[in-house]
């Protein structure tokens, strides 16, 4: 085939008309289409399952709670080890050379250990808390780092930050800990970690990035298969459809190289990227702007014209 | 909601094979578009008589 | 030569517009498919998507969670988008299979994919927006992906706050323009022709 377009393609059209009723399509299909809504919305309704507080994560899972504040002081949680745009904790995820997440700088500050742990305990009525905290504030950074470190293999180890025995080698953390975890159970930390920026906030990265660090928040999420691994991406909580238009998205994270790579999301954003660039020219790639000549569903579409033409 | 006359707020059934792992209500939407796009080629599309001809 | 700009505005724009080509009350006669309603119908949707929208945003984000009707309004929301993009596709994929790039059509076909991409932007931010553990979730896993590229640096899905404004302002107004687009450009362009439909003489229009 030629690409050359021909004049029939080019030219106004000439040949035999026929009454079309553009408006009158229009206006049925609103209507039919805003019936059939209504009443897809009337049987089916929609998905609300609630959001979840700190405060059920404290009372629920007080010690995956305990465990992930301990993680805050000692640096280890995914948001104290994250890099931009929260902080300069790590380098980010790279494409090849290029480091985009790290250029594009720390828009978003944000210090784990002091905004989720240090700055809500500050509005706690524990008598320990002060001292507790004073001792923290005044000790190393590889002081600090040992306690907490300390602390979260113990609890670890136990299964149970509640089964954990004292011991001098945790510093003030289970302290602080504890107290952060009344703050949660009580449901001031909600509160606290919203407000932390600005009193009246629209902003909730504070307390997600602390509910994500955690170990129930991500259970939740693997008991309604939206995990990446599990095609998360597309599905929707209860039995409702997802954003199945994310497929191609979505399978990338289920193949390899992108499935073990550390990188997998900035590269698979640049091979959607890349497929994306393939979709729009798509009428100018070879051998696919050939498949709807190789693949006639065309003489299906037109088969009356076809036939009434002898072609 | 009392309007609902079909509840779906219960997790998901999954069709699964191999590392494809497709919810029910997804798999179902993206037939009825399968479908859709092969009635709307199949099904005779209804003219006036006195075009064409 | 007319040198007022009103004029040269005019002389581009409404005088280039033939009112047979914009309304047409005829279609080549080949125009006899289910098909060709599946245009027509994406914008039904849409249509839908944007009424039920409008309604809740007159109610505001929280709306939806404490009233029967909110929730009525929020579940037409839903599934007018889920049909939406069921009528798009099945659209698109008999745009592609008929080649309908033809004849200086390409621009047609952009607009069209841009469409399609803008839509894809409009309902991760309503995702994002719900105010439910879906939305919680989508913001947390997503803002890796945007954060691994450097969009995360100014695009930040925690802050419900700025996907509910993209949501309702930028991203509608996106995909309106856009569409209106194509739309002007389907109906400047005229409906294509068969593949290997019967040659005529002569140059292009």
């Amino acid at each position: 085939m030629s690409t050359k377009e021909r004049n029939v393609d080019l030219a106004k059209w000439s040949g035999p008309k026929r009454p079309y009723d553009l408006v009158k399509e229009l206006v049925i299909a609103l209507v039919v289409v805003t019936l059939l809504i209504g009443a897809c919305a009337a049987v089916f309704g929609s998905p609300d399952e609630r959001a979840v507080t700190l405060q059920q994560w404290g009372q629920n899972a007080p010690s995956d709670f305990v465990a992930t504040a301990t993680g805050e002081l000692a640096g280890s949680t995914i948001s104290a080890g994250y890099g931009a745009p929260y902080n300069d904790a790590a380098e980010g995820l790279t494409l090849g050379p290029l480091k985009l997440q790290k250029w594009a700088g720390i828009t978003i500050p944000v210090n784990p250990a002091e905004d989720f742990v240090l700055k809500p305990l500050k509005s706690s009525i524990d008598s320990a808390v002060p001292t507790a905290v004073a001792t923290w504030s005044a000790a190393s950074a590889d002081q600090q780092a040992k306690w907490a470190e300390d602390y979260a293999a113990a609890i670890e180890k136990a299964g149970d930050s509640a089964k954990v025995v004292e011991d001098a080698a945790y510093g003030p953390v289970p302290v602080m800990t504890a107290a952060l975890l009344h703050l949660a159970q009580e449901g001031s930390l909600d509160g606290l970690l919203t407000t932390e920026v600005t009193p009246l906030p629209s902003d909730f990265t504070m307390p997600l990035l602390f509910l994500a660090d955690g170990g129930y928040f991500d259970e939740l999420g693997a008991q309604q298969h939206l995990h990446g691994d599990q095609w998360g991406m597309m599905n929707e909580t209860g039995s409702y459809p997802g954003q199945s238009w994310l497929w191609m998205f979505s399978f990338m994270y289920q193949i390899e190289p992108f499935k073990s790579s550390e990188n997998a999301d900035s590269q698979i954003f640049a091979m959607l990227f890349l497929l994306n660039l393939g979709f729009i020219f798509m009428p100018k790639l070879p051998l696919i702007n050939r498949l709807p000549r190789l693949i006639p569903f065309h003489r299906l579409i037109w088969r009356r014209y076809y036939r009434e033409n002898n072609l | 909601m009392a309007l609902l006359a079909l509840n779906l707020n219960h997790p998901a059934k999954f069709f699964d094979w191999g590392f494809v792992s497709v919810s029910i209500p997804n798999l179902i939407m993206i037939g009825l578009i399968v479908v859709l796009f092969v009635l709307a080629l199949v099904v005779p599309f209804p003219t006036h008589k006195e075009d064409g001809k | 030569m007319a040198t007022m700009w009103t004029t040269r505005v005019r002389r581009a724009t409404i005088e280039k517009i033939d009112p047979q080509d914009a309304l047409p009350d005829n279609q080549p006669s080949y125009v006899a498919s289910w098909i060709y309603v599946f245009g027509v119908l994406t914008l039904a949707a849409l249509a839908v998507i944007i009424g039920s929208g409008l309604i809740l945003t007159v109610r505001g984000a929280s709306w939806w969670h404490t009233s029967g009707v909110g929730h009525y309004v929020n579940s037409v929301h839903l599934w007018a988008v889920e049909l939406f993009f069921v009528f798009m596709v099945v659209h698109l994929w008999g745009k592609f299979w008929m080649a309908a790039w033809r004849g200086r059509r390409f621009a047609t076909w952009v607009t069209g994919t841009f469409c399609f991409l803008s839509s894809l932007a409009t309902a991760f931010t309503g995702y994002l927006i719900q105010g439910d553990f879906d939305s919680q979730w989508i913001a947390t896993q997503a803002k890796d992906g945007l954060n691994s590229v450097g969009i995360g640096s100014f695009m930040n899905t925690l802050n419900s706050g700025q996907a509910l404004l993209l949501h309702v302002a930028l991203l509608p107004l996106g995909v309106g323009l856009i569409v209106v687009w194509h739309v002007i450009l389907v109906r400047k362009n005229g409906v294509v022709p068969p593949l290997d439909a019967k040659e005529i003489a002569g140059g292009a229009a």
